[in-house]
């Protein structure tokens, strides 16, 4: 009964550009008024942000050009970017975390592709990391040694958040199986150790282990400042990380435990390649989160006066020179902070995807 | 028998470990082959590092000095940033051997924190900075000034009962950071800016007009600054305090780095102890008797040092004031080296 209906085309102010505007953004009245308004902000913000941060600029002129301007003063970082990025490492020798931080750069991206993760890329890690050691501290192949005192700077951010990271998801993953643990002594140890690390915040671990434990050694004994900041960052993301990861395993239903059991397999075969499989793919976006947050919680080892990029930024912001050049120094390091977590973020998702066989 | 020869083999042991145990600091800075000194970080002209990652200031100089007295090498040492929370402990704790990070010299300080201070090496204290264009000449006249003040420190309270002990009103304008506090006293806020002297002259130094402004001349707290060692080592505080004072005694006899090659042929009695061309001195304290030519030929004199890292020509451009030799009216005076 239609077929000699002539076909019909929306009318033009529903299709094409001014239709998705209509349908998206003047829909109802109040959401026009949003629009309006928002586009009134960003038409105010925007051009004046575009002509302070880049055309009125300066880029490489010392201080006193800068003070003349009304743009930006990028050159607060061009000029000290060498501090800024390596801290107290020696001057001459900055070309070796420059290459420790390139050939990290290039594990991580080369381990993104699942494809590639086999025995293999563990030997690349394992060279890659000695390679980075023997870069950073040298004192052979004819490397001036340089002690982990002087590492600061992004390295140091790296350093700390890379290790960091690595080593607390086992360990979280190791407490979060205790803590479901049927054996009442480890139980209660994980659970100890979970609560009394979730209890404190991490200024305070920071604080403990540069303060107070050093007046606990014996004579004459003294562990590394950075050492000491590392493990406390990697107790503390652990315990969140156990919590996280209990809660992907209580999420998998019993009848995969029974399944297992009725397979013969023991408890390590059981969480191995059952259990834990699932769960940690579960908790994919809560560990991320955990992971974000503590990469950006490295940068706390400021008030134990550790020379991370956040530090070495301050301190050439305490320089009378450029003082007062704050703003750019910050928008910097945002962006430099924004591009570790997002690709952590980015990278999670992809993870996702591959992994998401049908729930 | 055998009980006694193992008792022997122990005391044997103990004897040997003792003397390592209980070495000085003189001892165990001679052993590791380098000094380990605690500084700020980021105070400029007394201890920060230059673009190039290299320390320098007034602090990182008395710093160097006692590496110098020490080994006769100014660079035999390691500096290590600390917050103002773990200065103390770090001593404490031995992690460093002497604490050069303007650190005022207070009674608790010394008795309950178990350290020593030595001689000053910069007597600091609140001022006050207003616009030139004020026309005031002295603190007595801020009668009902605004005044921006950073929040929760001494400053805000040594600032309190300056005003009211001299029956004055103020209203405090109180600013958590102190980049941002430097622009709302600039962008004329507040009349008056209130810090320590020191500090006063680095916020003028980056002031879009620093001839506008004038620190006024009344200090009213005192904040004698001077490197901090632990209690109970009596060699290793002679040797820090006799550094700060060889400092300052050098520049009394106007010897430099400069010339203190010339100055080794003194006829001058007193200068032939000082330097060392007349044993003694540098034995007493269990170093080199060269030790006070090592200090001014490769750090200089305490005026040399004053001048290069905040005196009138760097940003800070401070006037020796109270810091200044006792002969020229201020407060350096070092004990007779004899």
């Amino acid at each position: 009964m239609t077929e000699n209906e002539a076909v019909v085309k929306p009318p033009p102010s529903d299709i094409g550009i001014l239709g998705w505007l209509r349908k998206n953004l003047f829909n109802t009245w109040y959401n026009s008024l949003l629009t309006i308004v928002t586009i009134f902000f960003l038409w105010k913000s925007i051009p004046p942000f575009i002509k302070w941060a880049f055309f009125d600029a300066a880029w490489f002129s010392p201080p006193k050009v800068c003070r003349q301007i009304d743009g930006a003063c990028w050159s607060v970082i061009t000029k000290n970017i060498r501090f800024i990025l390596f801290g107290f490492y020696p001057y001459e020798q900055q070309w070796r975390p420059l290459i420790a931080m390139l050939i990290l750069f290039a594990l991580l991206y080369y381990s993104k592709e699942r494809s590639h993760w086999n025995k293999r890329l563990f030997y690349y890690w394992l060279v890659g990391l000695a390679v980075m050691g023997i870069l950073m501290k040298g004192g052979i192949f004819g490397l001036p040694s340089v002690e982990s005192t002087k590492w600061g700077g992004l390295p140091l951010t790296l350093l700390l958040s890379v290790f960091g990271l690595t080593a607390a998801y086992p360990l979280g993953v190791i407490l979060a199986l205790g803590r479901r643990s049927k054996m009442p002594a480890i139980k209660t140890l994980c659970v100890l150790y979970i609560e009394l690390i979730r209890g404190v915040p991490l200024i305070s671990l920071l604080f403990m282990g540069s303060i107070i434990f050093p007046l606990f050694l014996p004579e004459g004994i003294t562990i590394s400042k950075i050492l000491r900041a590392q493990v406390a960052i990697i107790l503390f993301t652990a315990a969140y990380i156990a919590e996280v990861v209990r809660g992907g395993l209580q999420a998998i239903p019993k009848g995969q435990y029974e399944a297992a059991a009725s397979l013969g397999l023991n408890y390590y075969l059981t969480m191995r390649l059952i259990i834990l499989p699932q769960a940690l793919r579960i908790v994919i976006p809560p560990t991320v989160s955990v992971l974000i947050s503590a990469f950006k919680d490295t940068s706390l080892v400021v008030i134990i006066a550790l020379y991370d990029v956040l530090k070495t930024t301050q301190t050439v912001l305490s320089d009378p020179q450029w003082m007062g050049f704050s703003r750019e120094a910050y928008i910097f390091l945002a962006i430099l902070y924004f591009l570790g977590c997002f690709s952590m973020s980015q990278f999670s998702r992809k993870l996702e995807k591959e992994l998401d066989t049908g729930r | 028998m055998k009980g006694l020869k193992v008792m022997a083999l122990l005391c044997a042991v103990l004897m040997s470990i003792s003397p390592v145990v209980f070495a000085g600091t003189l001892d165990d800075v001679r052993a590791r082959g380098y000094l380990i000194a605690g500084v700020n970080g980021s105070v400029f002209g007394f201890s920060m590092p230059d673009e190039k990652g290299v320390w320098k200031g007034l602090d990182v100089d008395t710093a160097k000095a006692i590496a110098a007295a020490v080994f006769g090498d100014a660079n035999k040492i390691k500096f290590v940033p600390l917050t103002a929370v773990q200065r103390l402990p770090a001593l404490q704790s031995k992690e460093i051997d002497v604490l050069c990070r303007n650190t005022t010299q207070t009674l608790t300080r010394e008795t309950i924190n178990g350290l020593n201070f030595v001689h000053v090496n910069f007597y600091d204290g609140q001022g006050f900075m207003v616009p030139k264009k004020l026309g005031i000449k002295s603190a007595k006249e801020l009668n009902g000034a605004t005044v921006c003040v950073l929040p929760g420190t001494t400053t805000e309270l040594n600032a309190a009962d300056f005003f009211k002990k001299n029956n004055m009103k103020w209203k405090p304008v109180v600013i958590e950071q102190a980049a941002e506090l430097n622009k709302a006293f600039f962008s004329g806020r507040c009349d008056v800016l209130t810090s320590d002297v020191s500090q006063l002259a680095a916020h003028r130094a980056v002031a879009p007009n620093p001839d506008d402004y004038v620190i006024l001349p009344e200090v009213i707290s005192k904040e004698p600054l001077a490197p901090v060692v632990r209690h109970g080592d009596d060699q290793w505080y002679d040797i820090v305090n006799w550094t700060v004072m060889a400092l300052i005694q050098a520049e009394e006899f106007g010897i430099t780095s400069k010339n203190v090659d010339e100055m080794l042929k003194s006829k001058d009695p007193a200068i032939q102890r000082f330097l060392g061309v007349t044993p003694g001195l540098g034995k007493a304290l269990g170093l080199d008797d060269k030790w006070v030519y090592n200090i001014i030929k490769q750090v200089g004199n305490y005026g040399e040092i004053f001048e290069r890292n905040v005196g009138p020509k760097t940003p800070l451009g401070l006037q020796r004031g109270l810091n200044a030799l006792w002969t020229q009216g201020g407060l350096m005076y070092a004990a007779p080296f004899r």
